[in-house]
């Protein structure tokens, strides 16, 4: 029997059920383990005693005949999520120590499907980041090399699902924050359609980009969890769609319409963008990348060259629109009514004024002042409006784009994880390299990455699968096909470097 | 038209937010960098192009967005309310406190 942290969630699923092993079992040794890797950086909050209860009931429910998927799988949650019970500090100073009197509903909904939540982990200030390196509880180490970053902003998530803490995290996407940490800790991740998953109780940062995901070792992983996790929440966030909930586990095996089971992906059309292939990407990705395809292939799905004009556009629309709705967001943050308070000031303005230099770090207060300038008046139509116009060019490019094709294929990054340190004083540097993920985010549509093989140094490449609008049972179908065939998503990092 | 550091002071002071004096200057600098990558949006024609504020609204006709009925959802009570104010920094008898603005 293989170490129980090397069990994806639909192995131990299924060990559970044969009552091989405990929830509690479980639930202990990921616990010792991510106790003794705290050097990762990953977790930002353990709760034992916690987990331990949640594992106990889990066990108590499960001998009297409840049988549900995710029973008693051990799991943690992206700090941007509130928890009723446990801290939420989004990666924030603005935040040490709060307390949520609710629970998100994402999380809630997990919770109800059995899970058992062993704490909460490290991210971006709230999301905001592509490193992890602008948590004000310090940076995520990548387990795969730990002088490199794991990406970000759900830069914790990925670490401990890569460096087999825990099997399964929640993490948000905003403009690639699930699917290129996934990317570069050779993890898989799906950020759905926007709406899909309910915002409710997720901390804002950009409102009509935020949309929460599962990250896991492989799409089978992601589809129980997301078919827990998504659903419709009418009465609590106006913007989750009113589409019933699926189980998105049903299409895992089945071929597609018309296709053998030795071809189970004939017929469908997979699109390469070109301008996700030129000399933006570098080489170890790009073979990668190319790689996969040739896999894609083998089982039946045919390429076709299609075009997103406006990819290289969508990092200043992306860096316009979120900054804008970031810097409207974050002005709840004024030492009222929750939060960070300066100890010291003259009056109330200075109060704000105090509060919030001293509680956001620099990269949030870069966004706020982006975003409070392109909201101002006399500027408003040029940067601001202008953006939003150039999001719907975007989002009919891949409409246009996907009369060609079913889903979209390509890189999820130019280049694998960089080292620590190397991109953070360069904010810039650090947006052009969002380039592959933010035009999917703009439009609202779901993106996986899944893990494709290594590149320079070892580090994992992640393949970036996209869908048309609530298209994920085919994105979770064509990711769990690959993973029939190929091991990429099986490897670890060695234990030595953790 | 680059941003100049009174620019800078004047977004600030929008934004309630106070910079240090040297933390000021990489900040132009760096933030005037981010906007030399937006000018490329200048030269995109969007003449009769609706502004995208919200992916739904690109989504089609099977996902539109509604109102929920305008009713209190939340029930009321002291303790409800002190859950609600726990993470406040400074709270008397159920109200926020805060500096004071009327002499």
């Amino acid at each position: 029997m293989s170490e129980i942290h090397e069990w994806r969630v639909a192995e131990l699923s299924r060990q559970l059920q044969a009552k091989a092993v405990s929830s509690v079992e479980v639930t202990q040794h990921l616990l010792a383990r991510a106790e003794a890797h705290q050097g990762l950086g990953s977790f930002l909050h353990l709760d034992p005693d916690r987990a331990l209860a949640q594992a106990k009931l889990a066990d108590a429910q499960r001998s009297d005949g409840h049988a549900a998927p995710l029973l008693g799988v051990p799991m943690a949650h992206k700090d941007v999520f509130v928890t009723e019970g446990m801290p939420t500090t989004a990666g924030s100073k603005m935040l040490a120590g709060y307390q949520s009197p609710f629970t998100a509903t994402v999380v809630r909904r997990l919770m109800e499907a059995g899970t058992v939540s062993l704490g909460k982990l490290n991210c971006d200030e709230f999301a905001m980041g592509s490193a992890n390196e602008n948590s004000a509880y310090g940076p995520v180490k990548n387990p795969w090399d730990v002088t490199r970053v794991p990406g970000g902003s759900s830069g914790g998530s990925a670490a401990a699902v890569a460096a087999r803490l825990v099997p399964a995290a929640t993490g948000t996407d905003t403009g690639g924050s699930i699917r290129q940490p996934a990317a570069f800790c050779g993890i898989t991740g799906i950020k759905p359609t926007y709406g899909l998953c309910s915002r409710y109780g997720m901390v804002a940062f950009a409102s009509s980009l935020d949309q929460a995901g599962p990250m896991a070792r492989s799409a089978e992983d992601c589809a129980l969890l997301l078919s827990a996790m998504a659903g419709p929440d009418l009465d609590r966030d106006a913007t989750s769609l009113d589409v019933p909930a699926r189980d998105f586990t049903q299409t895992l095996n089945q071929p597609r319409a018309g296709a053998t089971p030795d071809k189970p992906l004939s017929g469908l059309r997979v699109g390469l963008p070109k301008e996700f292939f030129g000399a933006g990407v570098s080489t170890d990705v790009n073979e990668a990348v190319q790689a996969a395809l040739a896999q894609l292939t083998a089982l039946g799905a045919t390429l076709v060259d299609i075009s997103l004009p406006r990819t290289e556009l969508s990092i200043p629309v992306y860096y316009i629109i979120a900054p804008a709705e970031a810097s409207s967001n974050l002005s709840r943050f004024d030492g009222v009514r929750y939060g960070h308070r300066a100890a010291a000031y003259d009056d109330l303005i200075d109060m704000y004024q105090k509060t919030r230099s001293e509680g956001f770090g620099d990269e949030v207060k870069r966004r706020i002042l982006i975003g409070t300038y392109v909201l101002s008046h006399g500027y408003y139509d040029a940067y601001y409006l202008q953006a939003q116009k150039i999001r719907r060019l975007i989002a009919n490019d891949f409409q246009a784009a996907f009369q060609q094709c079913d889903v979209i294929a390509g890189p999820v990054a130019p280049t694998v994880a960089w080292h620590l340190g190397e991109k953070a004083n360069d904010p810039v540097a650090s947006y052009l390299a969002d380039i592959f993920t933010l035009s999917i985010s703009l439009a609202g549509l779901p993106g996986m990455s899944v893990p494709a093989g290594f590149g320079e140094g070892g580090m994992p490449v992640g393949l970036q699968l996209v869908g048309n609008y609530l298209k994920e049972p085919e994105l979770l179908q064509t990711a769990h096909q690959f993973q029939q065939v190929t091991s990429w998503h099986t490897a670890s990092p060695k234990e030595s470097v953790l | 038209m680059a941003l100049t550091s009174d620019d800078m002071r004047r977004l600030a002071a929008l934004a309630r937010l106070e910079l240090t004096p040297e933390a000021e200057g990489p900040l132009v600098t760096q933030i005037n960098g981010f906007f030399d990558l937006v000018a490329q949006m200048n030269a995109v024609d969007t003449t009769g192009i609706e502004p995208l504020a919200h992916p739904t609204d690109a989504m089609g006709e099977a996902v539109a967005l509604r109102l929920r009925d305008d009713i209190a959802s939340e029930p009321a009570s002291e303790a409800i309310r002190d859950t609600n104010q726990r993470s406040a920094p400074a709270v008397e008898r159920g109200l926020f406190l805060v500096p004071k603005v009327i002499e």
